[in-house]
């Protein structure tokens, strides 16, 4: 509902008379306090300028403190000065402008023509502006007056504020005063000014407004001294400089005298503007900090706008260290007690309620009402002594403000808040500690670890925030993510490597084991076997309705699709209804594609349920197999080291062979290259090879329980590069995407010789982790890493100024409910969302519409023959129960 | 280098909206012509189609996802 809305908004100069009618006082005393402390008459701190006094009442207008907004003064500048802000206008204006009579400097006809077209209907915003330029470029080279046949002078701005005609002659802010006097009101609008709103002249300040002191509030320090604000600062100094000059003119002074205070009192109110102007030295506080003046106050990030008006600080928030609880739902946030005793939540007394509030109000511990709000909305602290006195008073039309409690909806944020997952809603878990608990699945859209993250939580106080956060933002309901139609919310590291460990072929439990694991899931079932594999107690917690099979991606990597569908790696998984016939889980099945195919199938309450089971039961399994990190795992038999080490040095001859052929000019180039190109390709891709062929071999000779080469496979952490850097060989440090070449003439280090291009020279690292690096190696390892690590940085610099610039422009676009996609004015931007008018969300892939679902009803696995029955003693029902909202 | 732009296999077919049409899309979106997306009379396709200013032109693009995607603009 709106009461009230603006039309327009209008922006004008203050024009002196305007000035002096804001004006309660004419302040004359460049000086605030007497010496006994109490504000002077007609000074800057004068009792009629507002009150910043508690209990003090206004002298202007009787209030107290907070209730008087406070009152303008003014001080008469006894002679004019430019306003620094107008600059730019004044110069425009003295150009287009006869020196004499004051009009446009073009032909009467031609000033009726232009008049004409501003006049015309349907002339656009656009094309007036177009207009006015022209007439403004035009008249800028006019010599002579059409209308009075002056000549003109030929006007310089010398920054920031003194004109001068003729590049001789100065122009005092009096005489440019006078001019701008006289350009009439008609050619003013010419100009594309409203002189109803701002005549010219008014650029040129002859009196200057005094703000209230409750904009520029003194401090008083616990000795008792006050300390002024700069504002107020800088009003002493102009009140000063202007009363000197007004006993200098009126002594007769000499000319040059004037002038130079006048330049004073202009440099003093331009500083009083704007105080970082280029050309003139910010003025300064007696310790020699510069002055934050008007501009300064509300320019950039701290601000006015985007620091007071743009963010703001608010209330029921709470903000700590995030831990993470596997125990937890990802839909949960576990809050310490400490916190779900201070923030609350409002609740409307009616007939229903108003017996379980009595009881809450009863409690002298937790779960108890902080606050009453009376229905003339007037608020009661309840404490010890009156907590049974508001007991009585209770009745409905009351609002009960009581503590948060398990089940309240809460808007859970980690900076930088890049995407919509960045800030969700989760449901409170009360619990003890001082930290907010998260399951790990819940961090990855956080992008959160435990290193010392904090995190930002917000309470809903309305019953319509409440429910449009759970149902927008929910856990549950922001899985997927609409960037890469793909689930977001999922476990990672032990989560994959434990998925996968459980899952793997020939993985058995024992029966005790296997209860172990159920149990840690809420499964209860009779089991009939001495043993169970991996992959049947991970069936139960996939829903019965799935039907997948696919390539694992990670598995599967390097394999080709025969040697995946023959279970190389367990990299091909067939699930059928809800049961694992063959292959193992990875980072692909937890938080890829049968996640999401559990999310599509069976709705976001199905797919939180199967990933705080998975989370749960994939930690457990890894308790069971274990998974650990030891030098064991990075040594290599002794003939692969000799094959790797020959692989390398033959490497490095053939590099020097190249470089042979260069210099004998036998180089061949390749197209588009030079001769130099040509070779230091074919040498980055020489060593490239060679450095590709160690990890070849390497992964021949790893075990297949080698800790390392299971988290590669499976997705969790690392990869295979990893291990053969620490096992095998570095290799090559680059700076830039180049070979290192940098530091010495013609070398990277004093120890090689100029121009030698060979391997070793130029940061190849033949060493490992496991073995150390020899000394210049370690030095070209560190060149390589600070040159990521620059890198990284100014990428993520680059990227986030990017990312602010894209969400302002977009901030309040929306998609309306006809699927047009408007601005805030109603603006088309598109007819229907993104051209086709779907939600990426729902899509796979490049496809707007996922068919597969139809498709899929006549895949092999829906027919008959392959519908037997499950082998285990146990039907997954699917609880849901403590997972309901 | 006369060429005509429409004729150019990367412009998307454009043709002016007859005045019926034109209001009928105006009523359909519940909003004015200015709210539409404009297009500059000085654009090629709009001299090419000697579209006048308060004309809507409908250009009709070919999509990867939607096949062909329909487009207004109002000349401005």
């Amino acid at each position: 509902m709106i009461t009230k809305k603006i039309d327009s908004v209008n922006f004008r100069f203050t024009s002196p008379e305007v000035i002096r009618s804001f004006s309660t006082i004419k302040v004359v005393t460049p000086d605030t306090y007497s010496e006994d402390g109490f504000p002077l008459e007609g000074g800057l701190m004068d009792l009629r300028l507002g009150v910043i006094d508690p209990g003090l009442h206004c002298k202007t207008c009787g209030a107290r403190m907070t209730v008087c907004p406070g009152h303008f003064g003014h001080i008469e500048l006894i002679r004019p000065v430019i306003h620094i802000g107008y600059v730019k206008h004044i110069l425009i204006l003295l150009k287009a402008t006869c020196k004499e009579c004051g009009k446009i400097l073009l032909t009467p006809e031609e000033i009726e023509e232009y008049k004409q077209l501003l006049l015309k209907e349907e002339t656009t915003e656009a094309a007036e502006e177009m207009t006015l330029q022209n007439i403004k470029e035009k008249s800028k080279k006019v010599t002579k007056c059409p209308h009075c046949k002056a000549k003109q002078d030929d006007i310089k701005l010398d920054k920031p504020t003194n004109f001068w005609a003729n590049e001789s002659q100065r122009l005092l802010p009096s005489q440019i005063r006078e001019r701008l006097e006289r350009i009439p009101d008609d050619e003013v609008r010419l100009l594309g000014i409203n002189p109803e709103a701002a005549r010219p002249e008014w650029t040129i300040l002859t009196a200057l407004p005094v703000p209230p002191v409750t904009t520029r509030p003194s401090l008083t320090l616990e000795t008792g001294e006050r300390s002024e604000d700069d504002l107020t600062h800088k009003l002493v100094d102009i009140i000063r400089i202007n009363q000197r000059l007004s006993d200098n003119i009126s002594a007769g002074a000499p000319q040059l005298i004037i002038e130079d205070l006048w330049d004073l009192l202009q440099y003093h109110v331009t500083t009083y503007f704007y105080n970082e102007q280029s050309g003139i030295p910010p003025a300064r506080h007696r310790t020699g900090r510069a002055l934050k003046t008007l501009f300064q106050r509300l320019q950039g990030k701290e601000g006015r706008f985007r620091h007071n008006l743009s963010g703001k600080r608010v209330n029921f928030s709470a903000r700590t260290v995030i831990s993470p609880d596997p125990e937890l739902s990802a839909g949960e946030v576990g809050v310490p007690q400490e916190i779900a005793e201070i923030l609350t939540v409002p609740e409307h007394v009616t007939e229903h309620n108003i017996k379980d509030l009595k009881k809450l109000i009863k409690n002298t511990q937790y779960p108890t009402v902080n606050y009453i709000i009376r229905p003339d909305m007037r608020k009661k602290k309840i404490t010890e002594l009156n907590r049974d006195e508001v007991i009585e008073e209770l009745t409905t039309g009351y609002v009960v403000e009581r503590q948060l409690i398990d089940g309240d909806v809460v808007v859970f944020n980690r900076q930088p808040s890049l995407h919509k997952h960045s800030m969700m809603t989760h449901l409170v878990k009360v619990l003890p500690g001082k930290t907010f608990r998260i399951n790990d699945a819940a961090a990855t859209p956080y992008n959160a670890d435990y290193d010392g993250d904090e995190m930002n939580m917000h309470v809903p106080q309305s019953e319509e925030a409440k429910t449009e956060a759970k149902e927008l933002m929910s856990v549950k309901k922001q899985i997927l993510s609409v960037r890469h139609n793909q689930p977001l919310v999922v476990g990672q590291h032990d989560h994959v490597s434990g998925a996968y460990l459980l899952t793997k072929e020939g993985q058995e439990f024992t029966k005790e084991q296997t209860a172990r694991l159920l149990s840690s899931i809420g499964i209860k079932s009779a089991l009939g076997k001495p043993k169970y594999t991996g992959k049947e107690i991970f069936s139960m917690i996939i829903p019965n309705n799935m039907n997948l099979e696919y390539f694992s991606k990670k598995l599967a990597a390097g394999l080709s699709p025969e040697e995946a569908k023959k279970q190389k790696h367990d990299s091909y998984i067939v699930i059928r209804n809800g049961k694992i016939i063959s292959g193992a889980m990875d980072s692909n099945s937890v938080a890829g594609s049968l996640l999401k195919a559990v999310y599509k199938q069976n709705g976001p309450e199905q797919a939180m349920l199967y990933i705080d089971r998975a989370t749960k039961l994939t930690l457990e399994s890894i308790m069971i197999t274990g998974l650990t990190s030891s030098l064991e795992f990075y040594k290599i038999p002794e003939k692969t080291q000799k094959e790797i080490n020959k692989v390398v040095k033959d490497a490095e001859k053939q590099v020097d062979e190249l470089i042979k052929t260069y210099t004998a000019g036998k180089l061949e180039r390749s197209p588009g290259k030079t001769e130099k190109e040509t070779l230091e390709d074919t040498i980055m891709s020489v060593l490239n090879e060679a450095w590709k062929d160690s990890e070849r071999r390497l992964e021949e000779v790893l075990p297949e329980d080698n800790h390392a080469l299971i988290m590669a496979r499976c997705g969790s952490r690392g990869n295979l590069t990893n291990v053969n850097q620490m096992a095998s060989v570095i290799g090559q440090q680059a700076v830039r995407g180049k070979r290192l070449l940098r530091g010495y003439k013609s070398k990277s280090l004093p120890h090689f010789k100029e121009n030698d291009i060979s391997a070793i020279s130029r940061g190849f690292i033949e060493s490992n982790f496991v073995k150390g690096m020899a000394p210049l190696e370690y030095y070209f390892a560190s060149m390589g890493g600070r040159d990521a690590l620059m890198d990284k940085g100014i990428q993520t610099g680059v990227s986030g100024y990017l990312q602010r610039r894209l969400i302002n422009a977009l901030l309040d676009i929306v998609v309306t409910s006809d699927g047009s996609v408007r601005d805030s004015a109603g603006n088309v931007i598109q007819f229907a969302y993104g051209e086709d008018g779907t939600s990426p969300e729902k899509g796979e892939g490049d496809n707007a519409i996922d068919l597969s679902n139809y498709v899929r009803g006549t895949t092999v696995f829906e027919r008959e023959e392959y519908r037997e029955d499950r082998d285990l003693a146990v039907d997954i029902e699917i609880e849901t129960e403590g997972f309901e909202e | 280098m006369t060429k005509n732009v429409l004729e150019h296999e990367l412009v998307p077919k454009h043709e002016i909206l007859t005045k019926t049409d034109a209001k009928k899309l105006l009523e359909s979106l519940g909003s004015t012509l200015e709210q539409l997306p404009g297009i500059t009379e000085n654009d090629p396709t709009v001299k090419g189609l000697n579209a006048k200013p308060g004309d809507v032109l409908k250009i009709t693009r070919k999509s990867p996802t939607a096949g062909t995607a329909i487009y207004y603009r109002a000349v401005a």
